[in-house]
């Protein structure tokens, strides 16, 4: 038998049937579901009188429009009336259907592809899928997890199945030991750098190499959370004895026999020795530096000890007049330094970095320091009431309102602006989520993509600062 | 779904590249719903100077002159001309909702990102793919004083304008769904035997998947 790489192994165990074409029926282990792809769904499905096929194979949490400000009101305090209506509209939703749902106010709630591998709801060997392009994420504990349309929501719901299409397989070596500070979000947004927005179209990626198993599994979720910038719908990672390590003894992972039957075949799912990929990329993680975008595309991204590049020194005059655009969007000029450029607010959460580690991180920098006097506001949300649970037990919330930074209840918040969280026109955020188009964090708004120490860093000293520099000084 | 009938329609030439999906439709009109009702705010930053918010009247709303949906050669076009990367972003549908509703049919672009090109099919929208150099040209023949028109008829996978012919690539499966008016769904379902006996076999091979908690 050939050898297979993980993806194989993932579609070959998912696959009910192909057509002559390829095109291939494939069965969906897990549905997460949110409040803002799945409304035209559960309105599709009523409306052609069919009931969803399997029903414990959902899971639901609102994410995208809780206020993350106190919830006493509860739903009915929820100030926007259309954010207020696609909450109350999936809680009816999911009691009319009988979908578990983590409802705003339950301390389980959080952003979806924060639960999903907390509650050990997203295991390795799944295939996981969400209408969210972040649903990428959960690759990182060795499943086939991509992003959806609402179309192909309402189909999973209808049938437990897929439509779809064998992409390619890329694998993504990161190999040697990182520097002092650098960071699963560094890595992955050098990853970017390199093979730009559009590099992962049409492949699945694996990413591999002693640099990706030196990552904890929180660091592998962030990783594989920005597979989608990278135009991958699907970023994973094999299974490993942390992997193992960190599902055991979650809600919904398995018990017993079961476990053992589980983890035997979890064992399985990695890349075979002498796998063929269609594409290869090596990246030398000791050259990586901390990073910082400049632009309104994940891959405007430079080391923090760089300066803003200039189009002028671009050949492509399509990319250089991109470039141009980015520079007059984010006000900024070529040249300049990274760690010039001034901050008016700081944004510590999302699913790419809101996980306990992440805010471990942050803390650790805003610790006996205070928020600059430049920065406007530095928000801290926790991916998931059990995160921002485990934080006040270790105390860490204190930490961050005693340096300035405050507080909030768990939710997609400032990352997409869709609650009350938002920068206004030409503010300028240092954010660790993972997109700073145009608009994206609130109109007019400039987003900087960086780790949580880089945020945090951001934050007590106005500006973006080398960690290095921070320590000595 | 309606079914995809060859007709002519105006090309609106959209030369930018990376066109997101936060660009296509805003967030703040994300919140509804609904399906429909999304064309007056596709590309809502870029086509309005103010700032646009779910419920305003748009007829009352200042246009940007400089943003090609607002000039009047463009008007009622069918047909999008874009740049490389289009649809890159979130996976949400309103995006192709959006852009259906506006009235386009057909996005042409040297490449799309991956969920959003499926979004469209499942749309009634077809996304062809075609090589950098005829975009190019595409660009040049759109731009002129006079609007482009071209006739797209799937079933010969074929483009005409004037004289200019060319053939594009598009999936079989594809293809049939579009022209047949097909939803995904009850095609699916008429495989309910095969996924049934997928499912017992996996309650076999891997029952940790099955119902352990709801
Ligand atoms: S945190 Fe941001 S990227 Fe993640 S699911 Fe929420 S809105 Fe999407």
């Amino acid at each position: 038998m050939s050898a297979k790489t993980l993806y194989d192994k993932l579609w070959e165990s998912h696959l009910v049937r192909t057509e002559a074409d390829g095109t291939a029926l494939i069965y969906i282990d897990r549905h997460l579901v949110h409040e803002v792809t799945s409304p035209q769904a559960f309105e599709g499905l009523r409306l052609a009188g069919r009931k969803p096929w399997r029903v414990d194979a959902n899971l639901a949490t609102p994410d995208h429009n809780v206020p993350t400000t106190p919830r006493e009101g509860g739903v009915e305090a929820i100030r926007d009336p259309i954010s207020r209506t696609q909450v109350e509209t999936l809680d009816a939703n999911c009691r009319d259907f009988g979908i578990t749902e983590f409802q705003m106010l339950d301390p389980r709630q959080g952003i979806v592809h924060v639960i999903g591998p907390e509650q050990g709801a997203t295991l390795p060997g799944m295939t996981v899928v969400c209408g969210d392009s972040h649903t990428s994420t959960h690759g990182a504990v060795g499943a086939l997890a991509f992003g959806i349309g609402t179309s192909e929501v309402e189909h999973v719901l209808a049938t437990q199945c897929l439509i779809q299409k064998k992409s390619k397989a890329m694998q993504i070596r990161v190999e040697g030991e990182p520097g002092r500070g650098v960071t699963a979000k560094d890595l992955v947004l050098a990853i970017i750098g390199e093979i730009g927005t559009a590099g992962g179209t049409g492949y699945a990626i694996e990413f591999a190499g002693s640099a990706i198993e030196a990552l904890s599994i929180e660091g592998r979720l962030t990783l594989c959370n920005m597979a989608i910038e990278a135009g991958a719908r699907a970023g994973f990672i094999a299974v490993d004895d942390k992997t193992i390590e960190y599902v055991k003894g979650r809600p919904y992972a398995p018990e017993g026999g079961l476990w053992e039957q589980a983890v035997a075949y979890w064992r399985t799912l990695h890349s075979d020795q002498g796998a063929q990929f269609d594409r290869v990329v090596t990246l030398d993680a000791t050259t990586i530096r901390p990073q910082v975008t400049w632009g309104t595309s994940p891959e405007m991204v430079v080391a923090v000890d760089q300066l803003v590049p200039d189009p002028g020194e671009e050949n492509d005059s399509v990319k250089a007049e991109g470039m141009q655009r980015a520079l007059d969007y984010m006000g900024l000029e070529a040249g300049t330094p990274i760690t010039e450029i001034p901050l008016d607010r700081i944004f510590i959460g999302s699913c790419t970095n809101s996980r306990i580690e992440d805010l471990r991180a942050a803390a650790g920098i805003a610790k006996g320091r205070k928020v600059a006097g430049n920065v406007k506001q530095a928000l801290v949300v926790p991916g998931s009431g059990l995160v921002k649970a485990q934080a006040e037990a270790e105390g860490l919330d204190e930490i961050f309102i005693d340096a300035g930074f405050e507080w909030r209840q768990p939710g997609c918040s400032m990352c997409l602006a869709m609650n009350a969280d938002r920068l206004e026109p030409g503010e300028r955020c240092a954010s660790t989520s993972n997109r700073n188009f145009e608009g994206r964090q609130g109109q007019g708004g400039r987003t900087h993509l960086v780790s949580p120490a880089m945020a945090a860093a951001a934050a007590v000293t106005g500006r973006f600062v080398d960690l290095a520099d921070l320590d000595k000084g | 779904m309606e079914k995809f009938k060859t007709f002519n329609g105006v090309v609106c030439p959209l030369d930018r590249s990376n066109v997101d999906t936060d660009a296509i439709i805003p967030k703040q009109f994300l919140k509804s719903i609904k399906r429909s009702g999304f064309g007056p705010n596709l590309f809502d930053e870029w086509r309005y100077l103010d700032h646009g918010e779910p419920g305003m009247d748009n007829s009352n709303r200042a246009v940007n002159p400089d943003f090609v949906l607002n000039d009047p050669r463009y008007r009622g076009a069918q047909i999008l001309l874009a740049r490389e990367n289009f649809g890159c972003g979130s996976s949400r549908e309103h995006a192709p909702w959006a852009l259906a509703d506006y009235g386009f049919r057909v996005i042409l672009a040297p490449s799309f990102a991956d969920i959003f090109f499926n979004n469209c099919f499942k749309n009634g929208i077809l996304p062809i793919v075609l090589e950098d150099k005829v975009i190019d040209d595409l660009f040049r023949m759109a731009t002129v004083d006079k609007a482009l028109e071209m006739r797209v008829d799937l079933s010969q996978q074929l483009l005409t304008a004037g004289g200019w012919q060319r053939n594009f690539e598009v999936d079989a499966f594809r293809m049939h769904c579009l022209l047949n008016g097909l939803d995904d769904i009850g095609l699916t379902l008429q495989r309910i035997d095969e996924i049934r006996a997928y499912e017992a076999r996996r309650r076999v091979e891997a029952p940790w998947l099955f119902g352990n908690r709801s």
